[in-house]
């Protein structure tokens, strides 16, 4: 049964099915011979398995079908009038049939079913020679009988037959058909009387055939004869294995089971929280039963939803064959992990997304072949398709070995459309320059092409997504290629949830946005949370956390006063970020319930869930949050400097400064953007290289560049311990050493001026005193010569003056 | 249920499911009234407008809960005492409305029903189609779809 093909195997799971409804069928037709629609339908499924039989190259099951569908199209054009002999020779066709497919079932091919009788019998009735039943009918009437015997019989008697049954049974025969209000199956056969078989036999005749309709075994017993070697487990198993193991069930079924089960797992939540307090061990055994029990059955019911990836794959290659030979591109389409699983509201929520994605990789990442040898690669692209699970999630790659996305000239698209400023752009790292692709009216391709770029860009993918609670991401390496990825939830309906508390109400937030939870006492708390000018950020591991207290965003006061810290980190589009709560309560399995018009409209709900105790909670919009914690705050800062604002200071940008001492009582404002890492480095751990100062991090050199000196400040000198900010881009790193971390404000309401000095850019009021602005890139420069001169990074030029703006 | 989908303002005669809000008398059609519940735990929905007074956990649907007298432009209901929950359903959605108390079904004919008086302002003139001179006392008509689309 391995060795099966599938499409062998979908072939005869259909068929199967086919023929048991052709068994009533034709039965139902001989009480209502004249139902064209009966007969169309059962040429119909004659037809298919003809067609299909002929594709797999299953010869004699072609022939058999060929004659029938031949007598049923008379049949169905009325040239033929259905009599009780075609009846049964159609019925000893799909018997016939049905031993075919179960041969080939059980060995592949087609075995020792010899189709000559029945091909002979169905030529015959269709000649008008009704007097067949005599050598046709004993063959159900006596299943036992092996096909191979039926066989020899078949073609010999009916040459014999054919004469006298020609000229008797033809007159008879004719009434019969006729009279369509004939009552039972018994009574045409009771009229078809031949010479051969007067008196007893008709009865007989006619009851076997529904009977065998309705029984397989028959069928299967020939088969095992016509082999001549006989099964080893012919016991029924092998045949349960294709046909008789699955079912079609209707999707609203599995829809409205899967419901009932989410509502079995909020009833077992709550069930297994109240007994928690119980004692009797009776009921909690029970409980805990209850608890796997509907674990599995969960489990069960979403496998019942699961379809493999593949499903949508499918059709891909053709996709990319279609569209690479009009653009004239030579691509090879690879595919890992197409078994991966998911449910299917979901597969078919991501084949369009998918789809555009694979379009997308085709028109604009892969290179023309000419192109591709002159950047010395192979002139055939090649893109993958991945999918895998990964934490209750499933990841979804495409990816290509194109041209890669060239941050530089995405950027200058971007400002070109207006999305965004030449000042905001030239903060941005590279990775966040990828992420305005996802920008509402953007496309890349030069040109509009009828392949992509329509103007239903990345952004409807992206929204499309997001809207089965996915994510979307993008990495690309210019030159080498791009891969989208994306992550979707395994299921819509049940999904693992973070439940925390926040102003005395439960929220809940999904899995697939939580990346860690950071919890600090209050001690640490005092100190790891840097929180000065309205901006609180914590060091995670040395990187800068941007935090967000979700009492701010909901406009509620926190009942947590005990100065703990609780930090669930997030990651929403590429970025992290860490939610502020007052504390976890623990993670859960929870339905996801739609919410009212009116709560939608608010944007930070995706929806609701019953917790375990019954109450209800709101499932928070991770992305959602995001935009919207990340602008309000800012707004409302700006609001509160507004007495300092310069007038001219309208084009407001956003820019967050880090502020640092640097000795003397100087000050010096760096773009947060710019910073990877702040870290702390023993002053006996800097080495010499040269006259360049370097430190040995995370096995690599990091130059150093201190910036009192750079600057001709006067700092102490003899600090025992560093403080370093790390600036990384593309692999290369430089260590800033400054002399204290002060704070991290908004550059954008500053009152500049242009008095500078070497290695500045200006100067700026924030947090009332006067700044200076770093030039980020000399400094960097300073310490490492060669760090912008290396090719994956092309600044733009006058990036030296502009890298500062504000 | 029936005539859910497609309600127009029109007034008929008919049963209306009557309850008392701050001292009136306010009725809504039979038809859209799924059940009616004793005070339920509220699950607040911080920023929601104000009148969404939260979730309740109506057997497993969650369902947002309307308080009629913030609607109503009414003052809020004393401390101390629960409001009743009626759960409508328009538009196969659940929706349920906070009210002082229920009272009986009433059959009403249009013949005693009257527009709002042209004195009536505020957020209630859009909610209130009108009222049926009853005996002894007003049963203003409700409009409950538009009391829902808070």
């Amino acid at each position: 049964m391995d060795g099966l093909d599938d499409i062998v195997e979908e072939f005869l799971v259909e068929s199967h099915e086919n023929l048991d409804q052709l068994d009533s069928d034709l039965v139902a037709l001989e009480q209502d011979p004249n139902s064209r629609e009966r007969l169309s339908s059962i040429f119909r499924t004659i037809h298919t398995i003809k067609g299909t039989s002929g594709f797999l190259a299953f010869n004699r099951l072609e022939e058999v079908t060929h004659v029938g569908e031949n007598m049923l199209s008379r049949l169905r054009d009325g040239a033929l009038d259905l009599t009780p002999t075609r009846t049964s020779v159609l019925l000893q066709m799909v018997d016939t049939v049905r031993s075919l497919l179960t041969a080939i079932e059980a060995t592949g091919g087609e075995g020792k079913v010899d189709v000559s009788g029945v091909v002979a019998a169905v030529t015959a009735a269709m000649e008008d020679a009704p007097a067949e039943p005599v050598v046709v009918v004993p063959a159900p009437r006596s299943p036992a009988a092996s096909e191979k015997a039926l066989a020899k019989k078949a073609p010999a008697k009916p040459a014999a037959k054919r004469a006298p049954a020609k000229t008797a049974a033809k007159p008879a025969a004719k009434p019969a058909a006729a009279k369509p209000t004939t009552p039972s199956v018994a009574a045409p056969a009771a009229l078809d009387t031949t010479p051969e078989t007067v008196g007893e036999p008709p009865p007989v005749v006619a009851e076997p055939l529904p009977e065998r309709a309705a029984d397989e075994s028959p069928a299967a017993d020939t088969v095992e004869h016509a082999d001549g070697e006989p099964q080893t487990d012919a016991s029924g198993a092998p045949r349960r294995a294709v046909a008789d193991s699955t079912i079609r069930v209707d999707v609203d079924l599995l829809d409205e089971l899967m419901l009932l089960v989410g509502e079995l797992v909020l009833t077992r939540n709550q069930i297994v929280q109240n007994v928690a307090r119980q004692t009797d061990t009776d009921l909690i055994r029970a409980s805990q039963r209850l608890n796997l029990i509907a674990s599995e059955l969960q489990e069960g019911v979403m496998k019942t939803r699961m379809q493999p990836i593949d499903h949508i794959w499918s059709k891909l290659p053709r996709v990319v064959r279609d569209l690479g030979l009009q653009l004239k591109k030579s691509i090879r389409l690879e595919m890992e992990g197409r078994e991966t699983e998911l449910d299917k509201t979901l597969l078919e929520a991501v084949k369009d997304p998918l789809t555009h994605l694979v379009r997308n990789s085709v028109d604009h990442g892969i290179e023309m072949p000419e192109d591709r040898r002159r950047a010395g690669k192979a002139t055939e692209g090649v893109l993958t398709l991945r999918a895998r699970h990964e934490s209750g999630q499933v990841v979804v790659e495409v990816a290509d070995d194109g041209a890669g996305i060239d941050p530089v000239k995405l950027g200058k698209k971007a400002v070109e459309r207006g999305l965004i400023t030449v000042a905001q752009l030239e903060r941005m790292g590279p990775a966040d320059i990828l992420q305005l692709i996802f920008l509402p009216g953007f496309s890349t391709a030069a040109a509009v092409t009828n392949v992509s770029g329509r103007g239903v860009g990345m952004d409807v993918v992206k929204t499309n997504i997001e809207a089965i609670g996915g994510t979307i991401e993008v990495e690309s390496m210019p030159g080498e290629g791009t891969v989208c990825r994306l992550r979707i939830p395994l299921t819509l309906a049940i999904v693992p949830a973070l439940t925390v508390e926040c102003a005395g109400d439960r929220y809940a937030i999904p899995q697939i946005s939580l990346q860690e939870l950071v919890s600090l006492d209050a001690e640490k708390a005092a100190n790891a949370v840097e929180e000065v000018g309205g901006a609180p950020v914590y060091r995670l591991r040395g990187e800068l956390l941007p935090l967000v207290r979700l009492t701010d965003v909901l406009g509620l006061l926190s009942e947590r006063h005990d100065g703990h810290v609780v930090i669930a980190v997030l990651r929403s589009e590429g970025r992290r970020f860490g939610l502020v709560v007052d504390r976890v309560i623990n993670t859960e399995e929870i339905v996801v319930k739609a919410v009212g018009g009116q709560l939608k409209a608010i944007g930070l709900y995706s929806g609701a869930t019953v917790l375990g105790d019954g109450t209800v909670a709101l499932i928070l919009d991770v992305q959602a949050l995001a935009r919207r914690a990340l602008r309000t705050e800012t707004t409302e800062r700006q609001e509160s400097r507004a007495g300092l604002a310069h007038a001219a200071a309208a084009d407001t940008e956003r820019q967050r400064m880090l502020l640092a001492a640097i000795g003397g009582g100087r000050r010096v404002a760096i773009p947060l953007d710019t910073v990877t890492r702040l870290e702390q480095v023993r002053a006996d751990a800097v080495e010499k290289v040269g006259n360049r100062e370097v430190v040995q991090y995370r096995g690599a050199i990091l130059p150093i560049v201190r910036l009192d000196r750079h600057l001709g400040a006067y700092g102490e000198t003899d600090r025992e311990v560093l403080e370093v900010i790390v600036y990384a881009d593309h692999g290369r790193s430089v260590a800033i050493v400054v002399e204290e971390i002060l704070d991290i404000v908004d550059g954008e309401a500053a009152i500049r001026s242009d008095i500078d000095d070497l290695g500045l850019l200006g100067s700026a009021v924030l947090g009332d005193k006067v700044t200076e602005l770093l030039d980020v890139r000399a400094a960097i420069l300073a310490a490492d010569p060669a760090f912008y001169t290396t090719p994956v990074l092309p600044t733009p030029q006058g990036a030296t003056t502009s890298l500062l703006e504000v | 249920m029936t005539s859910a989908t497609d309600i127009e303002p029109v007034i008929t005669s008919g049963q209306l499911a009557t309850f008392r809000l701050d001292g009136d008398l306010y009725g809504i059609e039979v038809e859209h009234v799924q059940e009616v519940l004793r005070s339920q735990q509220l699950t607040r929905v911080p920023l929601a407008p104000t009148a969404v007074a939260g979730l309740i956990n109506l057997r497993g649907q969650v369902v947002t809960a309307i308080e009629l007298r913030e609607r109503l432009g009414r003052p809020a209901r004393p401390a101390g005492t629960d409001a009743v929950v009626i759960v409508v359903r328009l538009h196969g959605e659940a929706v349920s409305l906070l009210v002082d108390s229920i009272a009986d079904v009433v059959d009403v004919d249009v013949a005693d029903f009257e527009a709002p008086p042209d004195t009536l302002e505020g957020q209630a003139r859009d909610l209130i189609r009108g009222a049926f001179k009853l005996d002894g006392q007003l049963l203003l008509a409700l409009d409950v779809q538009k009391a829902v689309s808070a």
